[in-house]
């Protein structure tokens, strides 16, 4: 069975190691902060100018003064830090940043990303994704292995307007865990019940399968 | 006003300068942290044929949207648009003209053009749209594209506290571009929750020194939430 959203967040949630920082993306990478293990701690940072996001507000706790980066409000954790969207960027750019987790229209085998704009539809802007790919130290992808029409979202080259060229090294679909490298998409794990002819099947770039590919541990 | 004395009384005297074909720097993200008495001052005005260089373009009704209602922006340098219906109508016949930049590049852009930075490099945007047209280099094996700084003849700030000096502290995330923009103004106004005597602020605590701000106003804000979210609580 092809993985829910949360399913996909909680296998994206194993990746985080304690002490990590991490900058989680609108859509599926938020609800992996719901499933960081017990025994570890992770900061999330949020791009607007917050490190060390904490829940959302109760209505007595709301203050139109602290939001994130989906311009939600938000609080801030024990231990956060506040400061200005340069500042902000430099840690992302820096590379002080462990884990960035986003959503792609697309992703091909060098490793590039396109995510924030097709060619006909309005164009709303990148934000801050093309900045996040520069900069953190590890990109996971998280999106469907293909679209709705079964058109695979893993291709020999992406056809949209990147986002960032040769800098996703990880992608969690709801099918399978993939390593991009060596000009190739690497078959890591896969779904519960999913065969690996279904993700041959709906991976349009060279997909390389070595040995027995366990299946992802999920809840 | 006199000697280091910022404090102006009315939004007229706040935005006095301002002039069709003018670059207004905004501090901002979303609609936290605006400057809303001076964009409500910038659309009485009526001044016409503006660049706006904001990460957004507030709301329908609120926020840099109102500049929109009587097509007072000719062009808008942001990362993230489209919150509102009105900026995709004029996007699309035309009217309106839009930059788009990464968000960390837009507030280094905007830092750079304070601290007398003409352009830097960075790896963010090579091999984009974002790169095309642009010089790139290598350093350490990795390109990166020149980007050029932003200054503005007016840069309009929300700030939490400021003293009659001009120097000034933000509240929380509202804080956001607004540092970077303060530095990027030929004129700098800031607006304020609340206008403190001189020496009240703690001076290692000041985000914005006073050398920046050329105008300070008292204001009041609605703080509208774009997005109200709230847990159930323990």
């Amino acid at each position: 069975m092809a993985l829910t959203r949360d399913q996909i967040a909680m296998r994206v949630a194993q990746e985080f190691k304690d002490g990590n920082y991490v900058n989680l993306g609108i859509g599926i990478p938020t609800l992996a902060a719901n499933y960081v293990p017990k025994h570890i701690e992770v900061m999330l940072q949020s791009e607007n100018g917050l490190l060390g996001m904490g829940p959302y507000p109760t209505e007595d706790q709301v203050d139109a003064d602290m939001i994130n980066a989906g311009k939600e409000t938000v609080t801030a954790a024990p231990g956060a830090s506040i400061f200005n969207s340069a500042e902000s960027f430099a840690m992302i750019r820096g590379g002080h940043v462990d884990f960035t987790v986003l959503g792609a229209f697309e992703v091909d085998v060098s490793g590039s990303i396109a995510s924030w704009m097709i060619p006909g539809k309005l164009i709303k802007g990148m934000g801050g994704a093309m900045d996040l790919v520069a900069g953190a130290k590890n990109i996971i992808v998280t999106m469907t292995h293909a679209d709705k029409h079964g058109n695979s979202k893993l291709l020999p080259a992406c056809t949209l307007p990147l986002t960032g060229v040769n800098c996703i090294s990880r992608i969690i679909t709801d099918l399978a865990v993939l390593e991009v490298k060596d000009k190739a998409f690497h078959l890591r794990e896969r779904a519960p019940g999913v065969s690996i002819e279904e993700i041959i099947e709906k991976t349009a770039g060279k997909l390389v399968i070595d040995g027995d590919i366990p299946e992802m541990m999920i809840g | 006003m006199a000697g280091f004395d910022k404090v102006v009384t009315s939004y007229a005297d706040a935005m006095h300068g301002l002039e069709d074909n003018m670059t207004i720097i905004a501090g901002g993200f979303g609609l936290c942290g605006i400057p809303e008495g001076l964009i409500a001052e910038v659309k009485r005005m009526g001044t016409k044929e503006l660049t706006v260089v904001s990460n957004n373009c507030g709301v329908d009704g609120f926020g840099l949207g109102v500049l929109l209602e009587d097509t007072q922006i000719k062009k808008m340098v942001s990362s993230y648009v489209g919150e509102n219906a009105l900026f995709e109508k004029q996007l699309l016949n035309g009217e309106l003209e839009v930059e788009l930049t990464p968000q960390g590049t837009l507030a280094e852009r905007m830092r750079a053009g304070g601290a007398g930075i003409p352009a830097f490099y960075t790896a963010t945007g090579f091999g984009t749209p974002v790169g095309e047209g642009k010089e790139s280099r290598q350093f350490n094996g990795r390109d990166y594209i020149l980007e050029e700084a932003i200054t503005g003849d007016f840069a309009i700030i929300k700030a939490w506290k400021a003293d009659r000096y001009g120097n000034c502290m933000y509240r929380h995330t509202a804080m956001n571009f607004n540092p970077m923009a303060a530095t990027a103004g030929k004129i700098t106004v800031v607006e304020v929750e609340e206008i403190v005597e001189t020496g009240e602020l703690e001076p290692s605590q000041i985000h914005t020194p006073g050398i920046y701000v050329d105008r300070v106003i008292q204001g009041s804000f609605e703080k509208r939430i774009e997005r109200l979210v709230t847990s159930k609580g323990a």
